[in-house]
């Protein structure tokens, strides 16, 4: 079996925090990571290579930088990875980012495509969705589990806001999933030495089976034309006071505001 | 066509189960907004089996018009079948604008659909406006969402291809007070399904959800976090909450602990609430967490670190030990109603 992972490098926002006084983000110092759901969809594909004996493969759309989740992919176990990484990518919405993944998937041969279900940077969960739809595939979205019948069809479990549902599959499909189901295995050390011996290919927008017009900014119908830091509000009273004391308070301003 | 041709505002009205979700009547809420300010029409999509009966429902709500596709195939939501007749609606249509709820269902149907129109979409919209372009005086549609884990905040347009389309987290927006005997157009739509694209069968579902109301309704919310420590804990906040005719809700923290059910989580990964009263008790006031609160009405908070950062979220700051002031004031207010 084959199976493609898309992972992408994102800062960790947890640690993102908002200058107060410039009122702007502040970036410096903030770790770049491996998107935690890619994470656990790479965790799942690993599982399925342990379970089934499976071919896997990484891609990533980014910066030169980028290499370095692909060498915790190499480290994790996985067998090849490869780095789209072109002037032309730049400036991608998600049509466009989800478009040049499709066109890197359509020249390699696969049985089944994981992504992430959500980016902690873009934060919009639409990639995943939308390159299944270039790529004519059925999705499953949300995913906790998956496993492979014999007969080539996927039984997978999906978490909805009251539910847990239970599909079948057949064939070839792209899974989005979540990074709270599945821990990831660490890196081992034999892994992370062996990262730096193997080879990532660096693909360019020439390698891909798409028209270039559609890449890039070109091809991304959304624009983002503001973007703000979150304002923060006017903080209210805070008191410290006796446990009696307080309880007045709360009382006088529910009556105040017709709470009670 | 030209883009100046594609009129009128969509709304996806999603039901589950044959119940049709809080957030459609939002987006209805909203949509009635948008197509005010350009002058236009509110259309509904309502699709499912035997849903029909509900189309007036929609229309009291605020649609002019409600397109119904109700047949066995729509029962349970899949993907590729709702993308179909969605789409089918839209290319006959021609909206300028679709909305959908950002929930698990419109989060899986929207992007899919966006792909096959090769148009934009806003993932998880805070606001939506139709704003003024200072050059031209042209109208135009603008999409604000959180992004960066809720640090930043981003206004999306989509000026060259139509539809514009935006998902809308649940409880964003407020629903307009239903308007009985709304008089408006109810058309029944025959997709035509290519069932060979049909690859995904439900095999089975699990509700595993055990609240019977929804802490997005209730309009006073008591809730507790690790300060609360314990299911004992939340008893203490269920008794204020009872005094208060309100609901307990929880962080995530709790959540995860295995202490409150997922259903009652406030915040970025559970839901986006808008109380008159919210109570955060021993809640440290995460991002996350205020992602989901902070539009509420009337904030108080109660911990026992002074530095917490609900405070600067909070309209009235109290700092103790929950674990004596929540039972006190349960009391309190006990002899309140008593007298
Ligand atoms: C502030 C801001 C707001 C934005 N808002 C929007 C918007 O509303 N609509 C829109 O269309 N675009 C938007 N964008 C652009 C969008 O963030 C980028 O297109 C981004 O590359 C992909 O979106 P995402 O991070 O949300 O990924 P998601 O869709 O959340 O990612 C889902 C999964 O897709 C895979 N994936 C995503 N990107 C890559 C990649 N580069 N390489 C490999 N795998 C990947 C991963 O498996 C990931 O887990 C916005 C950008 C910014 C800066
Ligand atoms: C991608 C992502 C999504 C997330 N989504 C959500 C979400 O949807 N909702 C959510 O809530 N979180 C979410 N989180 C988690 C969030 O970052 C925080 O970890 C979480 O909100 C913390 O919960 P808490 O405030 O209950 O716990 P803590 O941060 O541990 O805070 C406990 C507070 O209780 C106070 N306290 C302790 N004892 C007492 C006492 N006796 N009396 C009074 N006060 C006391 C402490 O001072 C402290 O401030 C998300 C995180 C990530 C990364």
């Amino acid at each position: 079996m084959n199976i493609i992972v898309c992972i992408k490098q994102v800062p960790d926002t947890t640690e993102i925090k908002i200058d107060p006084v410039k009122n702007t983000l502040i970036r410096e110092g903030v770790p770049s990571i491996m998107n935690p759901d890619d994470k656990g969809g790479l965790e799942l594909a690993l599982q399925m290579k342990d379970k089934y004996g499976a071919n896997v493969t990484v891609i990533t759309m980014g910066p030169p930088q980028a290499d370095l989740i692909l060498r915790e992919a190499f480290a994790m176990g996985v067998d090849r990875a490869i780095l789209l990484s072109d002037r032309k990518f730049a400036g991608a919405d998600t049509l466009a980012t989800s478009y040049a993944l499709a066109g890197a998937i359509k020249t390699l041969d696969y049985d089944l495509i994981i992504a992430g279900r959500q980016a902690i940077d873009g934060d919009t969960a639409q990639v995943g969705p939308e390159m299944a739809e270039h790529l004519g595939l059925p999705q499953v979205s949300y995913v906790i589990d998956a496993e492979r019948k014999e007969n080539g069809n996927f039984i997978v479990k999906k978490e909805n806001e009251d539910s847990v549902q239970t599909l079948e599959v057949e064939g070839k499909c792209v899974l989005t999933v979540l990074a709270s189901a599945f821990e990831a295995r660490y890196m081992t050390v034999a892994g992370i030495v062996d990262a730096y011996n193997k080879e990532v290919e660096v693909w360019g927008a020439d390698k891909l089976d798409v028209d270039e017009n559609k890449l890039g900014l070109k091809g991304s119908p959304t624009k983002v034309w503001q973007s703000f830091p979150k304002q923060l509000k006017a903080p209210g009273e805070v008191f410290e006071v006796s446990e009696e004391e307080a309880v007045e308070i709360i009382v006088k301003k529910l009556k105040e505001k017709h709470l009670i | 066509m030209d883009i100046k041709d594609y009129k009128n505002v969509y709304v996806f009205a999603e039901q589950r189960g044959g119940m049709i979700q809080s957030v459609a009547y939002e987006l209805l809420g909203k949509a009635r907004d948008l197509a005010d300010a350009l002058g236009e029409k509110v259309v509904a999509m309502l699709l499912g089996h035997n849903v029909k009966d509900q189309a007036q429902s929609l229309i009291e709500m605020g649609a002019d018009e409600v397109l119904v596709a109700d047949c066995p195939e729509l029962k349970d939501y899949l993907t590729e079948q709702y993308s179909q007749v969605v789409y089918q609606m839209i290319t006959a249509g021609c909206p300028s604008i679709v909305l959908y709820g950002a929930t698990t269902i419109g989060r899986d149907l929207a992007p899919r659909i966006a792909s096959r129109l090769k148009t934009g979409l806003t993932a998880d919209c805070t606001k939506l406006e139709i704003g003024i372009v200072e050059e031209t005086g042209e109208k135009q549609f603008r999409s604000t969402r959180p992004a960066f884990g809720g640090n930043l905040m981003a206004t999306i347009l989509c000026p060259n291809t139509r539809p514009q389309m935006s998902t809308v987290r649940p409880g964003v927006m407020q629903k307009r007070v239903r308007e009985a005997g709304r008089k408006g157009t109810i058309t029944m739509f025959a997709p035509k399904f290519d069932t060979s694209k049909f690859k995904v069968k439900v095999i089975e579902t699990k509700m595993n959800c055990k609240c019977a109301d929804d802490i997005a309704d209730a309009k006073i919310l008591v809730s507790g976090g690790r300060g609360v420590h314990d299911k004992e804990g939340f008893n203490k906040l269920q008794a204020l909450a009872d005094v208060l005719g309100g609901m307990v809700s929880s962080s995530r923290a709790m959540v995860d602990a295995g202490i409150m059910d997922h259903c009652f989580q406030v915040g970025q990964t559970g839901k986006t609430v808008r109380p008159n009263l919210y109570m955060a008790c021993g809640i440290s006031g995460a991002i996350q967490h205020l992602a989901g609160m902070e539009e509420s009405d009337f904030i108080i908070a109660i911990n026992k670190d002074k530095y917490a950062p609900i405070f600067s979220a909070a309209d009235l700051g109290i700092v103790g030990d929950l674990h004596k002031i929540v039972p006190m004031l349960t009391e309190r207010l006990k002899k309140d109603v008593e007298k």
